[in-house]
């Protein structure tokens, strides 16, 4: 008590020490992943689509599950573009196979072909968007020059000639491939717009200082910096894909008609709309809903991981 | 603006040629020999067959035959159709009634999605907004020729307000039907994006001062927001080109348009593939042709696109 006479200590809470005593560092650490995932949690969309998503993953795992009906043995002519019947709750198509286990068991192509063709487009994306923004200068010339060609071709237009080119040996790889080939530019373009932004914050230039190669700069703080957009465009690319394997079913340059799918159900149904709307009506009802939930989810994730959007609201 | 003209202008050259080669090159791949293919289950005739490989340039390396059919393509001659028809003469034919199509969709998308995405964008947050949003979502994944098939069941069949396909002639008051389905699947993104626009003008410091000023909120929503707004849904337009040359080949093929769609979908359904890759290379000239305009059309709406860099 001899110094206060000399010395005046100001009280505690007028300094800023007390902000940095305030802060509780057992509190639950907050990071852009975190507090996306606490605001999806309180959104109804996220539980409705994330609840589609997981029925339509089991229904292609385990078809066995809902319904016990063969889709392509069992088929009678007698049933040819049949009402509904007890145990056929969907009707029958114009070869008279249970329209209801038709789409229970061509789920799995369908997903599959979306799962694919997102794998590729993602992969390609990122690895063209990460360099060209990374590195700039002259890689980032001649990559962008490389998506600026990919894109230019619509990718329904361009999957149509790979499928016309390779029309004897069209398979699920075969088609996710010639969708994936040219989707990927634009998640590359976004990946790289939003790498630019990052590569010039101070964190990486502290890496820079302490001597961490570029690669590894990239790798460890670039990447996992820029990476929420790709999130969002890759949800909706796996809907796109589901669509556009549809699609180019329906144009008679999808798969063989041996493989169960969404699309190929559809476009055979389309002569018999006049007389069997069913059959054509609920192959694109499960394409729409799975379409949708996927979109829907893309969206959540979308307004989540924004801070523009969720400032916005 | 000419520097950013020149440069638009020189990047667009090693596009036109990657695409074009890149489609070349998938057909080059293409298993089987087309020569050999045309004797059918004849033995093949060596000189007539020489004689048809050097007709065609078949005899070339690739890199020539590649240059040789560019060659082609800037004298207007995209090759022959199927059934022996100039390509070139085919779409002369066909291009005025997918022109009417691509009008009436492009009117109501614009007119559409712009109006509804002004009036969610102002009353962000309303019943008006969400059901909105919540409509655009089920319409974006709605693939259109689902669109098109319920569109034909409903109106055309079950209420028979119009014919379930259209006629040779393709009139205008036929072609509604068909336009609005083109363009159901774009008008959500236009509505979404005008919505994310003019909310983000709203924000904007010139339209506060402009409300301080006192000006009637119906000329700031006119003058000062929405043409602000615009050009980002005028960029969208050019990229949306390609999502409606894919819904145009799926509308006039199942309401039976005569028009450059139909006759691409026609091919496709026929695996008519050389005729399928000569209007996919129309189409994506097009498109590219295109996407250079909007992007002059863009510098010539935004003075920063010009000045900048």
């Amino acid at each position: 008590m001899a110094n206060s006479s000399n010395h005046y200590v100001a009280p505690l809470d007028e300094t800023p020490l007390a902000e940095v005593d305030s802060v509780n560092i057992s509190a639950q650490a907050s990071n852009l992943w975190l507090d996306a995932w606490r605001d999806m949690r309180g959104r109804p969309m996220f539980y409705i689509s994330g609840f589609i998503i997981i029925l339509v993953a089991l229904v292609a795992l385990f078809p066995g599950w809902f319904t016990q009906v063969p889709p392509n043995n069992d088929c009678l002519l007698v049933n040819s573009n049949g009402a509904p019947i007890t145990g056929h709750p969907l009707g029958f198509t114009k070869q008279g196979c249970d329209v209801y286990s038709r789409i229970i068991h061509g789920t799995s192509t369908s997903l599959s072909v979306g799962i694919i063709v997102t794998i590729l487009t993602a992969g390609l994306g990122v690895l063209f968007g990460a360099f060209a923004g990374f590195y700039g200068r002259w890689l980032d010339a001649i990559l962008s020059r490389v998506g600026d060609i990919f894109f230019a071709i619509p990718y329904i237009l361009a999957a149509v000639v790979i499928m016309s080119v390779f029309s004897s040996y069209r398979n699920i790889i075969i088609i996710s491939l010639a969708i994936g080939l040219f989707a990927w530019p634009s998640t590359a373009r976004v990946l790289r717009a939003e790498i630019l932004r990052v590569k010039n914050a101070d964190f990486v230039m502290a890496s820079t200082a302490i001597g961490v190669s570029r690669f590894k700069i990239l790798m460890r703080h670039v990447l996992p910096n820029s990476i929420a957009p790709v999130i969002v465009i890759t949800t909706l690319s796996l809907a796109a894909a589901i669509v556009a394997e549809a699609t180019l079913s329906f144009l008679g340059v999808g798969l063989p008609t041996s493989f169960m799918s969404w699309g190929n159900d559809i476009s055979q149904a389309q002569s018999d709309l006049r007389n069997a709307p069913q059959t054509l009506i609920y192959p694109s009802l499960a394409l729409t809903i799975t379409a949708l939930s996927f979109i829907m989810m893309g969206e959540v994730i979308r307004n989540a991981l924004d801070p523009k959007a969720r400032a916005r609201r | 603006m000419f520097g950013y003209i020149l440069r638009r202008l020189l990047q667009a050259i090693p596009v036109f040629f990657g695409t074009t080669f890149l489609i070349y090159f998938m057909v080059f791949a293409m298993p089987g020999d087309p020569v050999v293919a045309l004797f059918g289950q004849h033995g093949v005739n060596e000189a007539v067959a020489a004689q048809l490989r050097a007709q065609y340039h078949l005899d070339q390396p690739f890199i020539i035959q590649y240059f040789i059919y560019i060659g082609g393509i800037f004298r207007g001659d995209f090759g022959v159709s199927f059934s022996g028809q100039p390509v070139s003469e085919i779409l002369l034919s066909t291009f005025p009634v997918t022109l009417r199509l691509a009008t009436i969709a492009l009117f109501l998308e614009m007119v559409l999605g712009i109006t509804i995405g002004l009036i969610s964008g102002l009353r962000k947050g309303k019943l008006f907004d969400s059901s909105t949003l919540v409509v655009s979502l089920i319409l974006i994944s709605l693939p259109i020729f689902v669109i098109a098939f319920v569109a034909q069941l409903v109106i055309g069949i079950n209420l028979g307000w119009v014919r379930p396909t259209v006629s040779g002639t393709a009139p205008w008051n036929e072609l509604i039907l068909p336009g609005i389905v083109l363009a159901t699947v774009s008008v959500a993104y236009i509505i979404r994006l005008t919505r994310e626009s003019v909310i983000e003008t709203r924000g904007q410091d010139f339209v506060r001062t402009a409300y301080s000023k006192g000006l009637t909120s119906g000329r700031i929503v006119r003058v000062h927001i929405l043409r602000n707004s615009l050009i980002p849904v005028v960029t969208f337009l050019a990229v949306d080109f390609g999502v409606l040359m894919v819904g145009a080949t799926v509308t006039e093929g199942i309401f039976n348009i005569p028009g450059v769609g139909r006759t691409l979908y026609q091919a496709i359904i026929r695996g008519e593939g050389p005729t399928v890759v000569s209007f996919v290379t129309v189409m994506v000239i097009i498109y590219l042709v295109v996407n250079l305009l909007t992007d002059l059309l863009y510098a010539a709406l935004d003075p920063r696109i010009r000045y900048g860099k």
